[in-house]
């Protein structure tokens, strides 16, 4: 009874912020204007406006978790070689620790203001000849956001991958090593096997990270809406339709379906790590 | 239609909210003659007439003493100075909530404080949230309701457009050639560099700038899909800057070209003199028009003032104050005719050149619809 008091704080907390959204959510999806049972709004899913944003978000949050991935492990291998407790690892944790929150409009705000059609960068290299204003590729979501969003995903994956790269164990390699094996071996049959749960595992939390950023692009791109969350905005802010609110609430429902599918695969896989490296 | 206002005061929007909870939970306290059979009366006059003319109508709203205004930012159209002249004139004292909230946070606020005093008396709206929200409003045609051009009223006054303008090409002359027509910026001079106000399918303005597109293509009223394809065509040619203007991009010089209503560039050269040469043209004969809507809340605490408040922004002084502004009032043309336009303001206003184009209901509806079938593939 008292440890269920204690935890009591909790349930409210995931009551107010996840459980009851989530219900607004999956019941307004089901409701017309007038509050009367409809499929309607999952029909409207259907528009190809609605169906290409959910494309992009989806290859979107792919790409940048690819990407995030391999140069995010590639980062923490390199980090979890240098001395533990030293300087440089600690900076580069700490700095990741910092990078991989520096997301939405203050990210949004930086890119303009470097590589932005007046942006520093853009207005140093017209100074050398390169004029690159009237470029509007940092607006475009296949371009600017994979750069944008890659910047928060990789140092995502060293702060989430790091811990699965010190598992590996230097007596591992030295046994290989002893047998004869070469690097390829080793990677190839020792340290890829024993990391791969992991690093699949990180980069499915990349893309559900992706995957519901909103303010980056909503800082970024005013005008189409390419990716499903600033479609959902849309319906409930746009002052020329109205009314769409609850097929807005029909796409959040998409997303929650599609995170988790996502979700699912990331537990199953957390599973296997946990018993692989034995923690 | 305030986005740019409303989007800027997140935190203000907040706090009204706050205060309106508060409001909600104080009991609602009578006004001076609130009961009396003369307000009775006031809330169902359609005319200074049926109050016995104009000076009971002054009289009346005297005695309520009071008049609740909402969303009207003093800096937009001149406001200030508007309310200011309203007050001196009648020795009402005006409440002004909320000056940068959006047009459905003043329907929001109505519904929340209905039978309270501090509700708001009258609204100042976008065509579409006003076009939704007409079971508010209370009918009432000011004396000078017959100079509003038929399309801009309801016929019974439910609902009357008040100030407006045209959507307009707004540039940095230092830093592009001007513009003579809409085609003209889909030369490499403007390569990244035309900004729409919105997303025309979230802001009325730049829903405006598609038709204005559309009508300079050669495109109508009932069909505005050469102002999408212009778009496409504009975006292909790389022209097409995906970035919504505010009045910091403009001054940052991050959006030289935007298509935005008249009154908001020209305020923003206003603004920018000295820095920036900001130009303001309405392109020859894609004159577009967007108006705001005034209508007077059917359970407004002050019938009385309510009424007073349009005859006096419908009379030829307030009328005057909104050009002051910027903005072109709905009386425009019956002012010129007559002679009592403040005439160095109206010289001010940018030149537009054709007639006026102004979207029915069912026009709206249907570019609407189109453009949310079709905004996203073309310039995605």
């Amino acid at each position: 009874m008292g440890a269920l008091l204690g935890v009591l704080p909790f349930f409210a907390y995931t009551a107010i912020f996840l459980v009851i959204p989530t219900l607004i959510v999956v019941v307004g999806a089901f409701l017309d204007g007038k509050n009367r049972p409809t499929l309607g709004n999952l029909s409207a899913l259907a528009q190809p406006q609605i169906v290409s944003a959910f494309v992009h978000s989806v290859v979107l949050s792919a790409v940048t978790a690819v990407l995030g991935a391999v140069f995010g492990a590639l980062l923490a291998y390199a980090v979890s070689t240098a001395s533990e407790g030293g300087l440089l690892r600690r900076m580069m944790t700490s700095l990741c620790g910092v990078l991989a929150q520096f997301g939405g409009v203050t990210l949004a705000f930086a890119f303009v203001a470097t590589v932005g059609s007046e942006g520093f960068l853009t207005l140093w290299l017209k100074n050398i000849g390169i004029d690159l204003a009237g470029s509007t590729w940092l607006y475009e979501p296949y371009k600017g956001l994979i750069l944008v969003y890659t910047y928060f995903q990789i140092p995502l994956m060293l702060i989430v991958f790091l811990p699965a790269v010190e598992g590996l164990r230097p007596q591992w390699r030295e046994a290989a090593e002893s047998l004869g094996a070469s690097t390829w071996h080793y990677w190839r049959h020792v340290g890829g096997p024993i990391l791969a749960p992991s690093f699949i595992g990180a980069m499915l939390l990349l893309f559900t990270n992706a995957f519901s950023a909103y303010a980056t692009a909503a800082a970024l791109i005013s005008q189409g809406s390419p990716i499903i969350p600033l479609q959902i905005g849309g319906t409930l802010s746009s002052e020329v339709i109205l009314g769409q609110e609850n097929i807005g609430k029909a796409m959040a429902l998409g997303m929650v379906a599609i995170v988790a599918v996502v979700m699912t695969l990331y537990v199953v896989l957390e599973r296997r790590t946990t018993r692989w490296l034995g923690r | 239609m305030k986005t740019r206002m409303a989007r800027r005061s997140g935190v203000a929007a907040l706090a009204a909210v706050t205060l309106i909870g508060i409001a909600a939970c104080s009991p609602p306290t009578s006004t001076s003659g609130g009961t009396s059979t003369g307000d009775a009366k006031a809330a169902s006059a359609t005319s200074a007439t049926d109050l016995g003319g104009m000076a009971a109508l002054v009289d009346q709203a005297k005695k309520e003493g009071v008049l609740n205004v909402i969303a009207l930012p003093p800096d937009w159209a001149n406001y200030g100075a508007i309310i200011k002249g309203f007050q001196a004139k009648y020795g009402l004292q005006v409440d002004s909530a909320q000056p940068d909230a959006s047009s459905a946070d003043e329907i929001t606020a109505a519904k929340n404080l209905k039978g309270q005093s501090k509700a708001p008396d009258v609204f100042d709206l976008g065509a579409t949230v006003a076009n939704a929200n007409t079971t508010m409003f209370a009918p009432y045609k000011v004396a000078t309701f017959n100079d509003v051009p038929a399309l801009l009223k309801d016929p019974n006054g439910l609902r009357v457009s008040d100030y407006g303008g045209y959507m307009s090409i707004g540039y940095d002359a230092g830093k592009v050639p001007a513009p003579k027509t809409v085609a003209d910026l889909l030369k490499p001079a403007y390569k990244g560099k035309v900004a729409l106000n919105g997303d025309p399918t979230k802001a009325g303005s730049a829903f405006s700038g598609v038709v204005m597109a559309a009508l300079s293509q050669g495109g109508t009223a009932d069909d505005i899909s050469k102002g999408v394809d212009f778009f496409k065509a504009l975006k292909t040619a790389g022209n097409f800057l995906p970035v919504d203007p505010t009045p910091a991009t403009i001054a940052s010089g991050q959006t030289p070209v935007v298509f935005d209503w008249d009154y908001l560039n020209v305020a923003q050269g206003k603004k920018l003199t000295g820095k920036m040469n900001w130009k303001t043209v309405v392109p020859t004969g894609a004159v577009v028009g967007g108006y705001y809507v005034q209508a007077i809340n059917k359970a407004a605490p002050h019938p009385a003032a309510a009424r007073l408040w349009e005859e006096y922004l419908y009379s030829d002084e307030g009328q005057n104050l909104w050009l002051k502004g910027a903005a072109r009032p709905v009386r425009e043309a019956a002012m010129v005719a007559a002679g009592t336009i403040d005439k160095a303001a109206y010289a001010a206003l940018p030149k537009a050149a054709g007639t006026p184009v102004f979207l029915t209901k069912e026009q709206n509806d249907k570019a609407n619809a189109y453009l949310t079938a079709n905004w996203a593939k073309a310039i995605g």
